[in-house]
């Protein structure tokens, strides 16, 4: 009975930190370490940064500011980004990063994600899975990286968590990324329900209550926020900001 | 886990300059308090201590010179007599051992336990805050069962309430990481620096 997490999701390209909406347009937000400082103060549950072009460029992690982020993290760090063998994996748990995400590597090398999962422990891997709706609202597994599954959404994610053997899942819209129009909650409870591990939940915050939804009403185990995070309000300026634990789960439901 | 240097991250920030990342004994023989983090299994832990020389340093800073020491996580659990982990005999510093969670199937429960947990002070102490809701973040597969409730300081629940703090005189440990649980673990972290 770990308590629920509500965690910033920070996106980086190159050494910027920038916002996107549906994954695309990134805006320039500020410098990843002001506002890794800035969620100390915040007390946030944890921090997960993404280098959303490592992948798409087939670059490694930027270990040096990674090293330089984690030891200004006194919260657990997560980070994916670019992490394509098992040494990157090791580098990074060694640079002080608790948990390694991995999306594409998911869906080119699963065999060699699972291998990880037995050196390092599953509960210090992540799998990411990124999803969107088509035309004719079926879900599919999305890669910004090109990479392609044949499995459909659920498949996808049980596969991650019970094949492959990752410790968690990042569910992440892509519909819903920079929109604030709240989470895709039925997809979140859906896969939630079906999966054997804790589920984060991202894509869509734009309120309180966005949280307290998914928080309270689905058996996922976090709720990450992006734009909220960050910007004051949609269409306003950037303000890191986070809402107050106790503001948002007064009654600390334990999960 | 890279909690070494997380750990000295947050010394650095509380202002406890003088930390020293060292496995020589004599820094250890010289040090005025002393943190036993914990890296891997009990079994590679206790090889490690060893194999550098350091039971005889850490065993004569805790019992003659008696300078307070504070295990964190796999470090705590050394200060048992064994573990499930290993075969190597613990520090035994408490008379307490280290068992491995274990549920019943339908509990849900995942092991290790991962994530952060309210602490509650079992009694009076120097580094838990008496009275607040102190919150902690866990990552662990096994916990310590001491045979003396007096030596149990803090308790958290995970399936059924298990010690995560301990204390004998000069001896400290904790199960949680207080370098990864901000407000918290810096107030633990800057009690034990000034005890």
């Amino acid at each position: 009975m770990a308590l629920k997490r509500i965690l910033p999701v920070l996106l980086l390209d190159g050494r910027r930190l920038v916002k996107t909406v549906q994954f695309k347009n990134p805006a320039y937000i500020g410098d990843p370490l002001n506002a890794i400082r800035i969620f100390n103060e915040k007390e946030v549950d944890e921090l997960v940064l993404l280098d959303i072009s490592a992948s798409r460029v087939r670059r490694a992690p930027q270990f040096d500011l990674i090293q330089e982020c984690a030891s200004e993290c006194f919260m657990p760090f997560s980070y994916g980004g670019g992490v394509s063998s098992l040494d990157d994996f090791a580098r990074l748990y060694k640079l002080g990063v608790e948990k390694v995400i991995v999306n594409t590597l998911c869906l080119t090398h699963p065999e060699l994600v699972r291998r990880s999962t037995r050196e390092f422990g599953s509960s210090s891997i992540v799998g990411s899975v990124d999803y969107r709706r088509t035309l004719f609202r079926h879900r599919r597994v999305f890669s910004s990286s090109g990479a392609v599954t044949g499995r459909g959404l659920l498949d996808h994610c049980r596969f991650l968590a019970e094949d492959v053997g990752v410790g968690e899942l990042l569910l992440n819209s892509v519909d819903r990324d920079g929109t604030w129009q709240g989470y895709d909650v039925a997809t979140i409870r859906e896969i939630a329900e079906a999966v054997p591990v804790p589920l984060v939940a991202c894509g869509g915050a734009g309120s309180v209550a966005d949280l307290q939804e998914v928080l309270r009403e689905t058996d996922a185990n976090a709720a990450a926020l992006g734009s909220m995070a960050v910007y004051q309000k949609k269409g306003q300026g950037v303000l890191i900001s986070f809402p107050a634990r106790h503001h948002v789960i007064p009654e600390e439901i334990e999960a | 886990m890279g909690n070494v240097a997380s750990v000295a991250n947050m010394l650095r920030h509380i202002r406890a300059d003088e930390a020293i990342i060292t496995r020589d004994p004599d820094v250890i023989r010289g040090a005025d308090r002393v943190i036993l983090p914990g890296v891997g299994s009990f079994q590679t832990g206790m090889q490690n201590l060893a194999e550098f020389g350091l039971i005889d340093a850490l065993t004569d800073a805790a019992f003659v010179r008696r300078v307070p020491i504070l295990g964190i996580c796999l470090g705590m659990q050394l200060l048992t007599r064994s573990s499930e982990e290993g075969q190597l005999p613990g520090l035994g510093w408490l008379d307490a051992l280290t068992v491995r969670f274990q549920f019943e199937q339908d509990t849900g429960l995942k092991i290790p336990h991962m994530g952060w947990s309210y602490v509650r002070p079992s009694r009076a102490n120097v580094l838990l805050a008496d009275g607040e809701r102190e919150r902690f973040y866990f990552v662990h597969a096994y916990h310590v069962i001491c045979a003396n409730k007096k030596d149990v300081i803090g308790v958290a629940n995970y399936g059924f309430e298990f010690a995560c703090a301990v204390n004998r005189d000069n001896v400290f440990g904790v199960q949680f990481h207080p370098e990864k649980s901000h407000r918290y673990g810096m107030s633990l972290l800057r009690k034990f620096a000034s005890l």
